[in-house]
């Protein structure tokens, strides 16, 4: 580690405090003073913090981001991607909810948030700023089926913040599937922080496509608390950004609980990407599925941490995590973390890791078929991501999906 | 069709093929017989175009082109055909893509026109019963799971629905059933014919009984010992390699 990694991360603390002072309907709300203070006081992290060991959020510093929330430019043109899902949606342009281009989904609000205390670097960023998120809440037993929530970054100019907080509730026995996807051009910081509740026997299927401008950069934590018999089934998808880092916390509260928290990251270039979760057994019997899938090309950097702690209480908990890589560059670098607390004797958690690189017999087999290197090479690396799409059940999230996988190939590969 | 002149080849310090002299006429069918590991699949992946092979000397030609010089891809198009010794499992990739992608590669190679999905399933599904294999095999993953015998039929169904000009079979009876080796047999001596050549790589005499090759040839310590009609097998299954290779020092 070098010595100038505290003053830039001071350096770009310091234009976060400056925003944040600079703006008296945030300064004076408690909730975010405190998380001000405490941003003050201890600095962005450094990589010196275990959390933090594999990525660096030096990058940030040095770059002015305006809080503001017009530009000329509102991407609209980027919505065009998402012309096959049908349903509900919600967009937001540069944080902010945008009328013109959503179609309110029922039991839903949007708005000023509701705050609470944050207690990692990424939500306290975010609750420092957040004015404006969506408030979906499904009643007991609806099966709201999907909505879109858009987040579109446009920085025409000025790079730009933005910093949504979503509240999803679901109720008893309620149901939804919620498309999650962001998207947009130049320079400027996405950091959403989603605060989930998952009640008793509901489900949230959470599909996640991180396909932010090259430029961008992608900050985001969800905190989702299950409840007994409650599902909370995520995939996230990363192809964007230049540094991103999703932090998924996931509570299981509750006996016969599920969190699946699956991801794929595809980078290229010097991109870094960062998948860190931690799963909490808090009640006997739950289960907790992670499968994270890489594919790095260029110099670019994927990390995965993932936590299992199960408590003492936790017995016939049920953990598995894999992370998987494939690294189609010798510059391209993975770094895997797995970690178990365990505090229960009668449970069975398995983790994982494997690196490699295409293999020659299978290329050679294609090839030998008459397949191009070219198409030998995409059949193999759409096999390795195979297994993280296939429980995707909504079919056109599933197509979204192959098709930005599609045009990463083509677009990044080498 | 195939010339294979003084063809050396190995792997790192290596050397496996030490002077190949082979010559397959158009519309034949030769075999190649051999001990364990005196270079038969060596041969057949060189030929094919695997990576990881030293030619130290010698040639290969294929309709009159320099074989060697080929990418594995453009010798398929070329109409080569290696169905494996040891089929290559490939999991996340189902087996009717996988066939429907090398099929169109292929013919888009030759300038036809592609197969769209219905076709090509029609097609397909015909050769499949054709070779009496279950119907789920086109949903699978390619060779996933399939048991040693299924994998032959499944290389056998490759070579039907891409329709090579030349087949090099790598041991494709070992593992199959009385009943599928029949099947198979039948497959090759449908498509025998003035532009169908076959190299017939196989231990047992008994396949030879059922694709009656018009050369034998018995391949030890990377050469072409001795060659001869049909009749030099039931010999080498009567003697053994033994005093083939004996005869031959
Ligand atoms: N990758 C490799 N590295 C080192 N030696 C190899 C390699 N591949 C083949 N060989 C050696 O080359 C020789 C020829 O192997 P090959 O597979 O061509 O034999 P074969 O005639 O097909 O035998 P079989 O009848 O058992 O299939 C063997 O001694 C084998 O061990
Ligand atoms: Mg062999």
């Amino acid at each position: 580690m070098s010595a100038i990694q505290p003053n830039a991360l001071q350096l770009a603390t310091t234009g976060f405090l400056a925003r944040f002072e600079g703006n008296s309907g945030l300064r004076t709300d408690p909730i975010r003073r405190r998380a001000a203070e405490t941003l003050r006081h201890i600095g962005l992290p450094t990589q010196r913090e275990e959390a933090w060991h594999f990525t660096s959020l030096r990058p940030l510093a040095g770059i002015a981001f305006q809080g503001v929330h017009t530009t000329h430019d509102h991407g609209h043109d980027l919505l065009a991607r998402m012309s096959g899902i049908s349903g509900p949606r919600l967009v937001f342009v540069n944080g902010r909810h945008d009328t013109a281009v959503s179609e309110m989904p029922d039991f839903t609000t949007v708005g000023e948030p509701t705050l609470n205390e944050p207690d990692d670097a990424v939500s306290m960023l975010n609750t420092m700023f957040a004015d404006d998120g969506a408030h979906i809440e499904i009643p007991p037993g609806v099966d709201a089926e999907s909505i879109l929530l858009v987040s579109l970054g446009v920085a025409d100019g000025e790079p730009v913040a933005f910093h949504p907080r979503h509240r999803i509730q679901l109720h008893p026995g309620a149901r939804l599937t919620l498309i999650d996807v962001s998207l947009g051009r130049g320079t400027y910081l996405n950091n959403p922080v989603f605060d989930i509740e998952v009640a008793e026997g509901a489900t949230l299927v959470h599909l996640r496509l991180q396909d932010d401008a090259t430029d961008a950069f992608h900050l985001s934590s969800v905190r989702a608390n299950i409840a007994a018999r409650g599902t909370y089934d995520s995939f996230a998808l990363t192809l964007g950004a230049r540094l991103a880092r999703m932090e998924v916390h996931a509570n299981l509260a509750g006996e016969h609980g599920a969190a699946h928290l699956n991801a794929a990251q595809l980078l290229g270039g010097v991109q870094h990407a960062d998948f860190t979760t931690v799963v909490a057994h808090d009640a006997p019997s739950c289960a907790s599925r992670q499968t994270v899938k890489n594919v790095l090309t260029g110099k670019s950097r994927g990390v995965f941490q993932g936590r299992i702690e199960v408590a003492r209480i936790a017995q016939k908990t049920d953990g598995y995590q894999m992370n998987q890589a494939l690294l189609l560059s010798p510059d391209a670098e993975i770094d895997s973390k797995p970690q178990l607390q365990i505090y229960a004797d009668d449970v069975k958690c398995s983790h994982g890791a494997t690196v490699g690189e295409l293999d020659l017999d299978q290329l050679f087999y294609l090839r030998s078929r008459g397949i191009s290197e070219p198409d030998a090479r995409a059949i193999l690396v759409r096999a390795f991501l195979a297994e993280a799409l296939d429980p995707i059940t909504h079919d056109q999230t599933r197509a979204l999906m192959e098709n930005a996988i599609e045009a990463w190939w083509q677009g990044r590969h080498i | 069709m195939l010339e294979i002149k003084g063809l050396c080849a190995g792997i790192e310090e290596k050397e496996i093929l030490r002077g190949i002299d082979l010559v397959v006429p158009q519309g034949e069918v030769h075999a190649i017989m051999g001990p364990n590991g005196s270079g038969k699949s060596t041969l057949s992946y060189v030929l094919a175009g695997r990576e990881g092979y030293e030619v130290t000397a010698g040639t290969a030609t294929f309709e009159g082109h320099d074989l060697l010089d080929m990418e594995p891809e453009q010798r398929a198009a070329a109409g080569l055909f290696l169905a494996f010794q040891y089929p290559v499992e490939l999991p996340g990739v189902g087996n009717a893509n996988f066939l429907r992608t090398a099929l169109n590669s292929i013919r888009r190679a030759r300038g036809e026109p592609e197969l769209d999905a219905v076709a090509f399933l029609k097609m397909a599904r015909l050769e499949i019963k054709r070779l009496a294999m279950a119907d789920d095999m086109l949903k699978r993953n390619v060779n996933v799971g399939f048991s040693g015998g299924e994998k032959k039929r499944n290389e056998v169904l490759q070579m039907a629905i891409l329709r090579p000009k030349l087949a090099i079979l790598d041991e494709t009876d070992s593992g199959l059933d009385i009943d599928a080796l029949k099947i198979v047999a039948d497959g090759v001596n449908a498509s025998r014919g003035p532009d169908f050549s076959a190299l017939v790589i196989t231990h047992y005499q008994r396949l030879l009984d059922y694709i009656v090759p018009d050369r034998v040839h018995v391949l030890s310590a990377g050469r072409i010992i001795r060659s001869g009609g049909p009749e030099l097998a039931h010999e080498l299954e009567a003697h053994g390699y033994a005093g083939v290779v004996n005869e031959a020092a």
